[in-house]
């Protein structure tokens, strides 16, 4: 059985060692950042592509937001994925009701103009908002079963077995299709793009879907770091002469016993 | 006018997590000027509704239903979402755990209303129905965010470990009222049908020391070291994205946001720059040691202790001194 995947990532800022607000507060500064497919976003692809590689089929990779966000389109074009949506904003973040549904529209459409999707993937959080929701909504709205934090996805007779990570081992889940999964990464190591990956990512063609949705009811009113516990290092030396003062604390510290 | 408090439980087993649940939800419903019920779901539950009473609940809840055999978003969604409404709850919350979040998104998506995950701190303003503000973490905790929740019913967790369990001053008068959900039996289709269970030793989250390694170790085989010295202390591996991304360890022993939090006596940072997202999972250690070759090192300047230097030598010779010491 050919499976037909949809897939939802985000694009985030990847800040290295401190996350600085702009001057207004209300996003992350990204002047200087690189951006990159919010991680579990980006495994949630790559499962997607290892599906289709097994049972043959399609992937729909869609994206909410600034049209920079194309970019991560193409990048998933470059590790396999088949068709591209991007439902453009004004670059503002979307609270979570209005960008699930405005997902939900988009992937209605896009079974309506073609076939329906057999799976739906999500990330289990997005990086950077982090509301725990969008995917939940999505499901709930298009009436399908929907798990999040999914580490691990096969094909079953008339679904797919999921298994979420717990603190001694998995819980297994026997989801019916067309089903909705929100992964985690760790699910799988993503493949970084072949030259051929390159390549089919400059032809693929991105679809733009005019969509838009009434706000819902939470409100950003600004963004700021937490406070940060002052701290001082005490360096213990610069070569291996350092080993006895380290010692010495791993001692104090009783973890030597 | 209640506030009701989701428990979450494994088989009949109180999760750890609603202890925070049920301390943070008393100081809430305080704040709102309601009573506190809780709830929980699936018939092994029963026999928690005395935790829920010491914990200040006045009312518990208990949802039997066949669906309800075993935990399932869906089902637990549904159900307390239709509680919501026979009581009249005013908000409800529980703790960001993955299945707290889920089942709370669960109940908003159901009830077509806003749900805030994670959030630090709540001010529920004149209690007039109006707009709650509160604070909520993005970016696993690297940024906070100051909000608006402006709903007939406010949908809240609080962030997991964002405050500290406590028992209550006294408990709640625990009227135990069981309750059967009008739940479509097709949301079996969610519920947990089995359990892998892998063995358990020491884990990364609850490792009393971890010996972490970065980019800086170089390669796969380059971990040897970092294996032995947290062999001889008792502990576990771990490391950043860096090194899953390079398949050089597994992902269970990745640090950070996407990774595991972990809250050791002491890690010990090997070649390992400090990106925010690892800090983030890595700054409840009680103790840091870096170990880097860069001075400047975002790790470095936040550690307590630093040794500048190759960690291929460092390591190596610190495992050597704990043997000499141990003789
Ligand atoms: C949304 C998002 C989520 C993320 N989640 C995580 C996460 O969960 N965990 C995580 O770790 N990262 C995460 N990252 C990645 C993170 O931003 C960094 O890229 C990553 O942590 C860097 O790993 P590193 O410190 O090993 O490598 P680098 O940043 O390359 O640092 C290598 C360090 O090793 C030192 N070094 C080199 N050689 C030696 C030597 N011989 N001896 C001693 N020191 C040496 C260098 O001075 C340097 O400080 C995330 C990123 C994003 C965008």
């Amino acid at each position: 059985m050919a499976l037909n995947i949809a897939v939802c990532v985000k694009r985030v800022p990847a800040p290295g060692a401190k996350i600085n607000v702009t001057a207004d507060e209300q996003s992350v500064d990204a002047a200087h950042l690189g951006f990159t497919t919010s991680p579990h976003e980006e495994c949630a692809v790559e499962a997607a592509v290892q599906l289709t590689e097994e049972h043959g089929g399609e992937v729909t990779v869609l994206t909410l937001g600034p049209g920079e966000a194309e970019e991560q389109l193409r990048y998933a074009a470059s590790v396999g994925a088949h068709h591209f949506t991007l439902i453009p904003t004004d670059g503002t973040a979307w609270d979570p009701q209005r960008t699930a549904a405005a997902l939900t529209q988009a992937i209605t459409n896009s079974e309506a103009a073609g076939s329906p999707f057999d799976l739906v993937l999500f990330g289990n959080e997005s990086a950077d908002s982090g509301g725990f929701q969008v995917g939940v909504r999505v499901a709930h709205a298009l009436g399908r079963p929907m798990v999040n934090g999914i580490k691990g996805i096969d094909v079953a007779d008339n679904g797919f077995t999921a298994r979420r990570e717990i603190d001694a081992g998995f819980e297994v889940y026997e989801v019916p299709s067309p089903a909705v999964l929100g992964v985690k990464e760790g699910i799988n190591l993503p493949r970084y793009p072949t030259m051929k990956g390159r390549l089919a990512s400059k032809k693929a063609v991105v679809d733009t879907a005019e969509i838009d949705a009434a706000a819902g009811g939470q409100g950003k009113v600004r963004l700021h770091r937490p406070a940060e516990q002052a701290s001082t290092t005490e360096v213990l030396g610069d070569s291996v002469e350092a080993v006895g003062a380290v010692v010495d604390i791993l001692e104090e510290l009783g973890v030597l016993s | 006018m209640t506030l009701l408090a989701v428990l979450d439980h494994d088989r009949g087993k109180l999760a750890e997590a609603s202890l925070e649940t049920l301390t943070s939800a008393r100081a809430l419903a305080a704040q709102m000027g309601t009573d506190l019920h809780a709830v929980l779901l699936g018939a092994d539950a029963e026999a928690l509704a005395g935790q829920a009473e010491a914990g200040g609940a006045a009312v518990v809840h208990v949802a039997q239903h066949e669906v309800l055999v075993d935990y399932g978003p869906e089902a637990w969604g549904a159900a307390v979402a239709e509680l919501a409404g026979s009581v009249g709850a005013l908000a409800v919350t529980a703790t960001g755990t993955d299945r707290g979040n889920e089942v709370l998104a669960q109940v908003a998506a159901r009830m077509d209303l806003p749900f805030v995950a994670n959030c630090t701190e709540i001010n529920t303003g004149a209690n007039d129905g109006g707009a709650w503000s509160l604070t909520r973490t993005q970016w696993g905790g690297s940024l906070l965010e100051d909000a608006t929740l402006d709903a007939p019913v406010k949908i809240v967790s609080y962030g997991h470990h964002a405050i500290e369990a406590a028992p209550a001053d006294e408990p709640g008068a625990g009227e135990v009222r069981t309750f059967t959900p009008a739940l479509d039996g097709s949301l079996a289709r969610t519920v947990v049908t089995d359990r892998v269970v892998l063995s358990q030793g020491v884990t990364l989250a609850t490792a009393p020391v971890v010996v972490s390694g970065g980019r800086g170790v170089g390669s796969e085989e380059g971990f040897a070291i970092l294996d032995e010295l947290a062999a001889e202390l008792g502990g576990v591996v771990g490391c950043s994205r860096a090194v899953t991304n390079n398949g050089w360890r597994p992902h269970k022993d990745q640090v950070g946001q996407t990774g595991t939090r972990i809250a050791p006596e002491i890690y010990i940072a090997t070649g390992i720059s400090g990106a925010i997202q690892h800090w983030v999972g890595a700054m409840a250690s009680k103790k840091i040691l870096a170990i880097n070759t860069d001075p400047e090192a975002n790790m470095v300047s936040k550690a307590d202790y630093a040794v500048i230097g190759d960690l291929h030598e460092i390591v190596p010779a610190i495992t050597e001194e704990i043997r000499r010491r141990r003789g």
